[in-house]
């Protein structure tokens, strides 16, 4: 491939990519009208104030802010060619987002032990599904990362990896920013 | 969003405004320093103001050559998400409380 139809390539995919983050962004509008109809009807269960906590919401945005950061971090390295930088930073991001979707099962799991899941109330029905749609977007962002430590080990830094990398870039920081609007809109104002 | 070389302190930057408006939205909240309609529009400004800053220093949103198709495309969801969630509580609000059961 010469390295003007490489670059070509680049451009159209990441505009594709970018495309594709666009509809996922109306799939979590859709997610958080559900919510703000139905955060109120708690069914006599228990409500946002009880269940939620704000220093762990607030651990849990730090560590994917943290990851953002990394992320970005990579993408530098990978315009400078250095490979084993480029990996440092990706197994830190992987790191990050791994300790933030323990965070969050662990939090699911104690609101499922409590008998609050998501059969409970309406409240709780659009609960799970919003946030456990963005934690089923990271989990699949840590085996993004995974298969590209795999591909910079094995082809090195070459535009398909780098293509790949940016979009994986891309689709991180989108995360990261949903996650600031479940933080503010579920936690914070939930438990106000 | 191009293949160009993207300046370190792009990200640091964006990542230290990121920070600073998390933890003061979140000491907005603790503290309780604003209540029911007010703590809305702060904490939901400030979540704006976040996602303008990481689009500008994360995203590289306005590096983009002209025809700015990433742009238009994001003005767009945007537009679309406004009148989903906007429609959405108002049309569910106003059937709530005209089907209110009033003994």
């Amino acid at each position: 491939m010469t390295a003007h139809s490489a670059k070509e390539t680049y451009n159209r995919t990441i505009f594709g990519f970018w495309l594709y983050l666009m509809t996922d962004c109306i799939l979590f509008a859709t997610l958080f009208a559900t919510y703000a109809v139905l955060h109120s009807n708690t069914d006599g269960g228990p409500g946002a104030e009880t269940l939620f906590s704000l220093p762990y919401a607030l651990v849990e945005t730090l560590l994917l802010l943290t990851s953002s950061l990394t992320c970005g971090l990579a993408l530098i390295a990978m315009r400078k060619h250095a490979k084993s930088t480029v990996l440092f930073w990706l197994g830190i991001t992987f790191l990050l987002g791994t300790a933030f979707l323990v965070m969050e099962l662990k939090e699911f799991h104690h609101l499922i032990q409590d008998g609050n899941d998501w059969q409970k109330s309406a409240f709780l029905s659009s609960y799970f599904t919003l946030v456990s749609t963005h934690g089923l977007h990271i989990s699949f962002g840590l085996l993004w990362i995974a298969v590209m430590a795999v591909q910079i080990i094995t082809k090195g830094i070459t535009w398909d990896t780098f293509r790949r990398i940016d979009c994986f870039g891309l689709f991180w920081h989108f995360l990261d920013l949903i996650w600031i609007f479940i933080f503010t809109f579920v936690y914070l104002l939930g438990v106000k | 969003m191009n293949a160009e070389p993207i300046p370190i302190y792009d990200y640091l930057l964006g990542f230290i405004f990121s920070l600073v408006l998390t933890l003061g939205s979140y000491f907005i909240a603790s503290e309780n320093l604003l209540y029911g309609e007010n703590l809305l529009f702060a904490l939901g400004g400030l979540a704006a103001l976040q996602a303008i800053v990481q689009l500008y220093f994360f995203f590289h949103i306005t590096e983009e050559s002209s025809p700015k198709w990433q742009l238009f495309s994001f003005l767009f969801m945007l537009l679309i998400a406004v009148i989903v969630i906007a429609g959405t509580i108002w049309i569910m609000y106003n059937l709530d409380y005209r089907m209110m059961p009033k003994m």
